[in-house]
């Protein structure tokens, strides 16, 4: 590889600099496949370009769609967490039990979040002090979480009776239903975190070269106890909004749904090793996601086939990447 | 993967005849550029088949390059290398072990928690009804084993050996897999003498037998005592090659490598210095053997010579707070360090560049900027969340141009960079932040000579405007030439301490040597 780089050029300066194309490939790739499926969708899938299938579509990545922000900086941070789905569906029954017993939303919304945020503080704890390895951290916390979200319930959804939470699913502002807003809300918080703070430097920094890092004085530990409390909250408030969704809390809601949120976050581009991550990537990721089973789901494509589908498309995308990181 | 019996095996030792066809190795022109650097530029000798040939220069000079092509680790960016008259280019190791070719590294290529004889048939397992043959395997391995002299039980666990036995192993499994070209990087490095002794046996019955052999070291009495011809490499060029070596003498090798008068090159001019640096008290913890203090004053240079395995990066690691101490303290200024981590030892201007780079001093896939700006933006950012990004531009270029770190932008990623400049990038980081005492841990090590005079005289302004200084070294001339005080330390201990009218060449490392001590303890390492 590094050979190619050398012979390509005779001055080492120009050798470091990609061609034009490949520069734009680079950092917005996904932008451009995800502008194409539009194309495609928009010319040749029925009824794809009504208002009411796009805001279905928007609608329905909202969940992933929030979630895969504090996912991007777990990744960025070279760790991972699976108990994101397990903490959506405790979140809404924990939620919805708190404000039935106390007839408050903000009780409930209150309990729901500082639940969530305690998981992933937890989560942290284990990973980042007691140096277990956040696989098997978060899949046990997965099972913990999903349990408690059954015994909480007692297995069975828990009807939400207080009817002000409701306006947090199912309202619109300006057209546009509020979960998007609040998904669109995330993107542009988390974009800065990741960008234009210390806090996201260092996430990147401690995904790049965590012992490096260390030794130039981040505070390694604090970082990814951060990362993890925040996407417990998010999840946590992903949860909330879902809940509101359905008017109530499911205990077996979102059932693999980590598994999208990272594979969305991987067919953007952030990398699973750590130390590369763009907001824009996990946008695209997100959004080819929801584009494709959307325009499955018009052209009635039975639900067995896109499972086939969506692994299939999570493969390429990461030959893709492969393809890119080799040259 | 060829079964077990088709491989083909050398005859064994005892049964030494020269082999009718000696195998000769050809370099002719060269070249290896990465950006920014010429590592090799137009490098051709030819080592003679039944011959041991050092490889001799500076580090920089060219030498791990050359051994990383001839293993198939790099491709050549022009130029090849000739087997028996035959050009080859290996584009992978598994090439090149094919061909014949071993390069046995000072860091070996083997499996601690795997016994000796799955090292050493490692991936080449003698098979039987698609299950391991364990009897041949030991045979084979047993076999393998008395070519080197060794009489190690094959089912030995390797990290149960000791680094000369290990080295052993390594010989053993080369000459296994056919080996007719055989490379040594600084096989002494780590060995006692005795065990020097027996690695030369070995060598000489190589040579006996035909082989071809590359020798890298640095070591003058060795280059005499067990090699026949030399070449020098010098910042990346083929000096000069001596196909007779008993013709040449010491003063002229030295001369060929050097090739410059180094004095300029320190930069050395005596400072004012100034009390109250850097006050080590009584500091210890893993890898010493006792308490240690010692001061640096402002303005002062204090180097730490002592050989691999001394301690000296296990006290600049206590002392900046990477690992723990178990008792003492570290003042600055007056200041006493709060804590033990390196955040606390950076925001008391006690700052620390490890030893290995790679691993503990850049991110590799952050840009050159990122890499600048990691630490300093923590204490010169104050206001609110958010990064002062102007800052963070104007700082990166500013140090970029400061150091002379030779880079396309600030934005190129930093692994792409030579060691020379990703050395600069991490000394710029430093330098971005209120420094009051420094710890350089092998500050040039793989560094070609001009940056790394530049390096020595980055130091020289460091310790003139104030700042206190700690370079660890293992190599003499440079700890002689830019320091002003030198302790040497031996098996976690201070053993001597020299001022720079004091330290010699021969008193120093006098100093460093083990009383006799049999290097290489037998420890199982975490893999």
């Amino acid at each position: 590889m590094s050979s190619s780089i050398a012979t390509s050029s005779s001055t080492s300066n120009t050798s470091l600099q990609l061609p034009r194309m490949a520069r734009i490939w680079d950092s917005a790739g996904m932008l451009l496949v995800l502008a194409a499926l539009f194309l495609y969708c928009s010319l040749f899938v029925n009824n794809f370009l009504s208002v009411a299938n796009l805001r279905g579509l928007a609608l329905s990545v909202s969940t992933i769609g929030m979630i895969s922000c504090t996912m991007m900086f777990c990744l960025a941070a070279g760790d991972f967490d699976l108990s994101v789905g397990s903490v959506v569906a405790f979140a809404g029954v924990l939620g919805a039990t708190v404000m039935n017993a106390t007839g408050s939303v903000a009780l409930g919304v209150a309990a729901a979040l500082a639940a969530g945020t305690l998981i992933g503080f937890l989560n942290g704890i284990f990973v980042a002090r007691v140096g277990v390895n956040a696989l098997i951290t978060t899949l046990a916390s997965m099972q913990i979480v999903r349990g408690l979200g059954f015994i909480a319930s007692d297995g069975r959804a828990v009807g939400i009776r207080t009817d002000g939470f409701f306006a947090l699913g199912n309202t619109a502002w300006l057209g546009v239903p509020v979960p998007v807003w609040l998904t669109i809300g995330c993107f542009i918080v988390f974009g800065v975190l990741l960008n234009l703070t210390i806090f996201g430097r260092n996430a990147l920094a401690i995904g790049g070269n965590k012992e490096a890092a260390h030794l130039a004085g981040v505070p390694v530990k604090r970082v990814k106890i951060m990362i993890f409390a925040l996407q417990g909250l998010v999840a946590a408030f992903a949860g909330l909004v879902l809940a509101a969704r359905m008017t109530s809390g499911q205990p077996n809601t979102s059932l693999g749904l980590e598994l999208e949120v990272i594979s969305a976050c991987v067919l953007g581009g952030v990398s699973l090793s750590g130390g590369v991550a763009r907001i824009s990537a996990v946008v695209a990721g997100v959004l080819i996601m929801g584009l494709v089973q959307n325009a499955m789901n018009l052209l009635n494509i039975p639900p067995f086939y896109q499972y086939v589908a969506r692994g299939l498309i999570l493969l390429c995308a990461v030959m893709l990447d492969r393809i890119k990181s080799r040259r | 993967m060829a079964s077990f019996n088709d491989t083909p095996l050398p005859t064994p030792m005892n049964a030494s005849t020269p082999a009718p066809h000696p195998t000769s190795l050809e370099f002719a022109g060269l070249k290896k550029e990465f950006p920014g650097v010429r590592a090799l530029d137009g490098v051709s000798f030819a080592v003679r088949g039944g011959s041991v040939h050092a490889l001799m220069g500076e580090n920089g000079a060219g030498k791990s390059t050359l051994l990383k092509i001839l293993s198939g680790a790099y491709q050549p960016t022009s130029g090849s290398l000739r087997l028996d008259g035959e050009e080859r280019v290996f584009t992978s190791t598994a090439e090149a072990i094919d061909a014949g070719v071993a390069v046995i590294y000072q860091e070996l290529h083997l499996v601690p928690e795997m016994t000796v004889a799955e090292n050493l048939l490692i991936g080449r397992y003698p098979q039987r009804a698609g299950f391991i043959n364990r009897s041949a395997l030991h045979a084979e391995a047993t076999r393998l084993l008395t070519l080197v002299g060794e009489n190690i039980s094959p089912d030995t666990r390797l990290c149960r050996l000791s680094l000369a036995q290990r080295q052993m192993v390594e010989i053993a499994k080369a000459l296994g897999r056919g080996a007719r070209v055989v490379a040594f990087d600084e096989p002494t490095s780590s060995l006692s003498s005795k065990e020097t002794d027996r690695l030369f046996t070995i060598i000489r019955d190589l040579k006996a037998r035909g082989h071809a052999i590359l020798y890298v070291t640095h070591r003058m009495d060795e280059v005499y005592e067990i090699c026949d011809a030399a070449t020098v490499l010098r910042d990346g060029r083929h000096v000069i090659t001596h196909d007779c070596l008993s013709a040449v003498t010491r003063d002229a090798l030295v001369k060929s490598m050097v090739g410059r008068e180094l004095t300029n090159v320190y930069n050395y001019r005596p400072r004012a210095h100034a009390p109250e640096g850097l006050d080590v008290r009584g500091i210890n913890g893993p890898g010493l053997r006792k308490p240690i203090s010692f001061q640096v004053a402002r303005g002062e240079v204090l180097g730490f010579f002592g050989l691999v395995g001394a301690g000296r990066s296990e006290l600049m690691r206590l002392i900046c707070g990477a690992v723990a101490p178990a008792a003492g303290e570290v003042v600055i200024q007056g200041e006493t360090l709060p804590g033990n981590s390196p955040r606390a030892a950076i925001h008391a201007g006690l700052v620390f560049c490890p030893e290995d780079r790679k691993k503990e001093g850049i991110v590799a896939i952050r840009s050159v900027a990122e890499n600048i700006n990691l630490s300093a933006r923590r204490s010169r950012l104050s206001a609110g969340l958010l990064l002062n990004l102007p800052w963070e531009k104007r700082n990166a270029s500013e140090q970029i141009s400061r150091l002379g770190v030779r880079t396309a932008s600030p934005q190129t990623l930093i692994g792409l960079l030579s060691g020379g400049n990703q050395q600069k990038v991490i000394l710029a980081r430093w330098l971005s932040e209120r420094v009051r005492a420094i710890v350089l841990d092998e500050p040039t090590r793989g560094i070609d000579i001009g940056a790394k005079s530049e390096i020595y005289a980055l130091i020289h302004d460091l310790a003139s405007s104030g700042v206190s200084v700690v370079v660890v070294s293992s190599e003499l001339p440079e700890v002689l030439g830019i320091c002003d005080r030198v302790f040497v330390m031996r098996e976690g201990l201070i053993a001597a301490e020299f001022t720079r009218e004091t330290a010699t060449p021969e008193t120093v490392l006098r100093a460093a040597l083990p009383a006799g001590a049999a290097a290489g303890a037998a420890t199982c390492e975490a893999a």
